[in-house]
């Protein structure tokens, strides 16, 4: 089981749990694991089977440029982050 | 793609020959000689200037366009119009500023339905010569129906404000609200339980801000040539951060497959962000295709640079911090409202990381607002966002340890993040030093000096910035004589062939005037992200480190070939090659490998581990009461560099990046009108720091190194115009007592402020 | 539109005669980049108010962009591409620009160069305000002036070390 960072908005999606646990061995496999317990929870992150434009990930303190593919260990915490870009 | 690691306890080589020098930059001779080839110094046979024709209104619905009479024009080779562009493709794509929704990068270009700024391009012509397009633009008529401007994010978010966008609804990370609105997007970070943490607070300061809407202001205009032959492929000359991101935006808008088009960079006079985003590129491709495949040439004036280009946003900016009787702080609130001009994507998203990265907290809430205004579209400019955001933070910060009696370094020391804390957004940091910093500046000469003298304050204030890595392409060419060509794609704009150049010497082995660094067209060197983000000494020098590995490995392998030896047996010192009795310099060797066969090598880096940056900054400040006018006495920078490949270029992005955030906090800023017209479009009443509005700048590199990086470098161009403003605001407060809310500190301002104070009224 | 009619303008440019046609409107500026291709000289704002378009008209600065390209008849005119030796070595000031990394994007550098040149011969020991307010009129966006300000006081200080020792005598 990893650790998943909820964003603030949303929480409303996760009964309020800032921090949930979830299987699978990638982001996209821990997503949609945890939208079997957070219906819904998907949607708000994905666009076209993508993160959403403007979403990012981290894996363990390292932002992923694999996105959904991004390998997840079982002592994995994912965060789920704004995708910021420099000057 | 190689697997990138440096060693795992971010241990550096212990004796770096090249890395740490200050070598003079391999393009330095054509730059002060003027025979660097810059954007608007591009000519070709039978070359055509082209003209844009701009919105003289801030918010206008376009009701008939109409171009007769300038196509009539003898000499007038060419116009185009918004019908002229494929339709908009309704897509967000990430074309090298972060994702952008195409439609918006295409209606920029040439207004469709309605135009949103002041300076929003309406027309674009080509003629023979710059007159004839001159009339030709008078000629063209523009039939507007006027709409009433929004110029702030107040205005804009009241209930009754004229829609910019009417389809446009406020995303609230991936949930769209029921109605249209002018706020674009909403996102929030937050921990802990900040109502607890305020009820635990011995002291809370609530502030509000605001800051105005300021430019890059890049001494050269945009400039981009095209040439459309007539089996199709495209050529483009362009001064730009990042040729591959300028090939996919025209790409996108244009509806062309990116091999059409090849572009090709010239040298670059300053962008700092802003010339990432295209504005030419696309418009000469399509005069010059309409004018009969002949090569088209755009440059901006400096009033378009100003009304239509780059801005970074101006912003309403809400903080309020708590902080026990020790210093601690206990619970820190933001509301940022960041204007991004006419289309959304201000960067309030990275301000919201940088907020309160510095500190460490355990209740916290940020919200950021991405608000649309009729105003240019924001474009990124030198760590986008973060300076209006640490200017509220770093106020409130010293207002706290003023009232706690505590200085105002060891208030932040107190509260410093250190490894493994956690940005707002939740990101653990990696290896920083900040402390480091905030140390090396305590133990200054300058802040060891006590100030003295009327109307004199010291301001400190801090900063940080995530950096950013990014993907990065080379190749390098084993020359006979020991020499490497070395090609990159990374643009230069402040010296990164010098330090790309050493990193691939230092990784050789061999000496920096061996490498002969070119930067290559979007033909000739494969995908590379921007010059920007300040990852072009980090990624584009892991690409060089990792060139040179590979170079060497090849010439090992192809030398035990030779010597029939085993490969491991061949050891490497001061760049030669040895095994047994046998010994051969570089380039001996080079000469040796070379004559088997021609030997080039290619690399291709995506690293992480980029590394955060931070700055603490010191000022002393005199203000004049009679003026208001602040004088700059004497500024001191400390910045965590990792290492510093080329110690004055690293120098150099410090204090050019203190020098314009002084400018942003004590002078620059856009002026409108009620009606939405810029009134200050040119250098004079833009105000940007001369050499007589400066002291000198002291620097000092606190090195401690990036494990991410080979060299253990990290990222330094862009934090540093994160704190001036808070520094200056706070160095202001300690010399006249009073406390500046809004930017620019402009004398009017300052004056005001200290009018207020002693009840003096004009 | 008729073509203005053209005039022939005649001047030194870096030491040599030139002549070329121009038209009334034009600037010097324009005539030095379009009709001569020196594009050594800079437009940063076709107003005066940036400095990358100096040069030196009869030695005194001027902003290239002001100035109408024949009121240089007759006249001489130097440029950032006459400012190194015709053997290449560099000017001083071109030296110590490089030396000091008083350059990042370069823009501003053929201005800066001029103005400098400029004030040197008028102001051989300038003090730091000195040259810091002779620079005034050339912006430069990406340095913070520091860099640049050090270059110049430094050529100014070995030319007039220099100066204070007899120079050696040369053999030829
Ligand atoms: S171009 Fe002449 S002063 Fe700016
Ligand atoms: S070096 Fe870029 S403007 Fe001066």
């Amino acid at each position: 089981m990893c650790k998943v960072l909820i964003p603030a908005l949303l929480r409303s999606q996760t009964e309020g749990k800032a921090e949930v646990e979830a299987e699978g061995t990638t982001v996209g496999e821990v997503i949609r694991h945890l939208d079997v317990r957070f219906p819904g929870l998907a949607e708000r992150l994905l666009q076209d089977q993508r993160l959403r434009p403007g979403l990012g990930v981290a894996v363990d303190g390292e932002i992923s440029h694999r996105g959904l593919r991004e390998p997840v260990r079982p002592t994995s915490e994912v965060i789920f982050i704004a995708a910021v870009s420099g000057g | 793609m190689p697997s990138l690691s440096a060693s795992p306890d971010g241990s550096v080589a212990p004796a770096l020959r090249v890395v740490g020098t200050r070598p003079v930059r391999p393009d330095g001779i054509d730059k002060v000689t003027g025979r660097a080839l810059y954007g608007a110094d591009i000519t070709l046979p039978g070359l055509l200037t082209g003209r844009v024709l701009r919105s003289p209104l801030a918010h206008a619905r376009i009701v008939r366009v109409d171009t007769s009479a300038a196509r009539a024009l003898p000499g007038l080779k060419a116009v185009v119009t918004a019908a002229d562009l494929p339709p908009a493709p309704d897509r967000i794509e990430d074309l090298g500023e972060g994702a952008i929704d195409l439609r918006y990068l295409s209606d920029n270009l040439l207004a469709r339905e309605k135009v949103l700024y002041h300076g929003h391009a309406i027309a674009a012509v080509a003629a023979s010569t710059p007159e004839i397009a001159e009339q030709a633009l008078a000629l063209i008529r523009v039939e507007f129906e006027p709409l009433p401007p929004v110029m702030t994010a107040s205005a804009a978010m009241k209930p009754d404000a004229p829609l910019l966008h009417a389809g446009l609804k406020t995303d609230r990370m991936g949930q769209r609200d029921a109605a249209p609105s002018n706020v674009a997007s909403q996102l929030r970070h937050e921990r802990g339980n900040l109502d607890d943490g305020f009820r635990r607070a011995a002291v809370v300061i609530d502030r509000r801000f605001r800051t105005e809407t300021v430019h890059q202001g890049y001494i050269e205009p945009q400039a981009s040539t095209a040439h459309v032959q007539a089996d199709g492929q495209i050529t483009i000359w362009t001064s730009t951060q990042g040729t591959f991101a300028v090939r996919s935006q025209v790409a996108e808008v244009l509806g062309l497959p990116v091999s059409r088009i090849k572009v090709v960079p010239t040298e670059i006079g300053g962008g700092f962000g802003g010339k990432i985003s295209v504005y030419l590129e696309p418009l000469a491709v399509l005069l010059s295709r309409h004018a009969g495949f002949v090569p088209v040439r755009l440059v901006m004036s400096r009033t378009e640079v100003l009304t239509s280009t780059g801005p970074t946003s101006g912003s309403d900016l809400r903080i309020r911090i708590g902080a026990d009787t020790s210093g601690k702080l206990v619970a820190m609130q933001a509301e940022l409202y960041y204007e991004a001009g006419a289309y959304p994507g201000s960067p309030v998203g990275a301000a919201a990381v940088v907020s309160f990265a510095p500190y460490v907290c355990e209740a916290m809430r940020v919200d950021g607002y991405d608000v649309v205004v009729n105003r240019p579209r924001a474009s990124a400019y030198r760590a986008p966002g973060g300076t209006n955001v640490a200017f509220a933070v770093e106020s409130v910060i010293d207002e706290l340890a003023e009232s706690l009696d505590l200085d105002p370094i060891e208030m932040r020391l107190i509260n410093a993040v250190r490894e493994g804390d956690r940005r707002p957004d939740n990101l653990p940091l990696a290896r920083i030093g900040y402390v480091e910093c905030l140390q090396a500046l305590r133990q200054s000469e300058h802040y060891r000096t006590p100030l003295t003298g009327r109307h004199r304050g010291r301001g400190v204030a801090c900063g940080y910035w995530g950096n950013w890595g990014g993907q990065s392409s080379a190749t390098a060419i084993l020359n006979p004589d020991g020499s490497v060509s070395f090609n990159v794609a990374s643009t230069d704009i402040g010296g990164s062939r010098a330090s790309l150049a050493m990193q691939l010497a230092e990784s050789l082995g061999i000496d920096y005037a061996q490498v002969k660094p070119r930067i290559g067209d979007t033909d000739s060197v494969s995908y590379n992200d921007v010059t920007g983000g300040s990852r072009t000494t980090f990624a584009t020098g892991w690409a060089a480190y990792d060139l040179g590995q590979k170079l060497a490995a090849e010439m090992t392998a192809r030398l035990a070939q030779r010597w029939e030896v085993a490969p491991e047996s061949i050891l490497r010192a001061g760049g030669g090659f040895a095994s047994g009795d046998r010994r051969v310099d570089f380039a001996e060797a080079s000469k040796l490998v070379c004559e088997d066969a021609p030997l080039m090598v290619s690399t291709t880096v995506h690293p992480k581990g980029y590394g955060a940056a931070f700055s603490v900054q010191c000022a002393d400040v005199e203000v004049d009461p009679d003026t208001g006018k602040v004088t700059v006495l004497r500024y001191t920078i400390v910045q965590d560099a990792g290492k510093a490949v080329h110690p004055s270029y690293v120098e150099g992005q410090m204090q050019g990046g203190v020098a314009q955030g002084i400018g942003w906090a004590l002078n620059e800023e856009y002026v409108y009108n009620e009606k939405g017209e810029l009134l200050n479009g040119s250098l004079l009443d833009y105000r940007m720091p001369t050499a007589c509005d400066l002291p000198m700048i002291d620097t000092i590199i606190v090195e401690v190194p990036n494990p991410g990086h080979p060299y253990g470098v990290r990222g330094v161009g862009e934090v540093n115009i994160i704190p001036p403003a808070g520094t200056l605001a706070n160095a202001i407060h300690r010399a006249t007592g009073v406390r500046l809310t809004a930017l620019p500190m402009s004398p009017p301002r300052v004056l005001a402020a200290l009018w207020e104070k002693s009840g003096y009224r004009p | 539109m008729t073509p203005r009619k053209k005039t022939v303008l005649e001047f030194t440019l870096n030491g040599e005669p030139r002549a070329v046609l121009c038209e009334p409107q034009q600037t010097l500026l324009a005539v030095l980049r379009d009709e001569l291709h020196l594009t050594g000289t800079k437009e940063g704002c076709s107003n005066g108010n940036c400095g990358a378009c100096n040069v030196l008209l009869d030695g005194v600065l001027v902003n290239s962009c002001l100035i109408l390209a024949l009121e240089v008849q007759g006249r001489g005119v130097l440029t950032v591409e006459g400012l190194a030796r015709p053997d290449g070595t560099l000017h001083p000031l071109q030296q110590a620009f490089l030396d000091h990394a008083a350059l990042q994007c370069g823009i501003c550098t053929p201005g800066f160069l001029l103005s400098a040149k400029a004030l040197l011969d008028e102001n051989p020991t300038p003090t730091e305000s000195q040259v810091r307010y002779w620079l005034a009129g050339n912006l430069c966006r990406c340095t913070g002036y520091d860099k640049i300000v050090r270059a110049v006081l430094d050529v100014a200080r070995s030319q007039s070390a220099a100066h204070a020792t007899p120079p050696p005598v040369s053999p030829a």
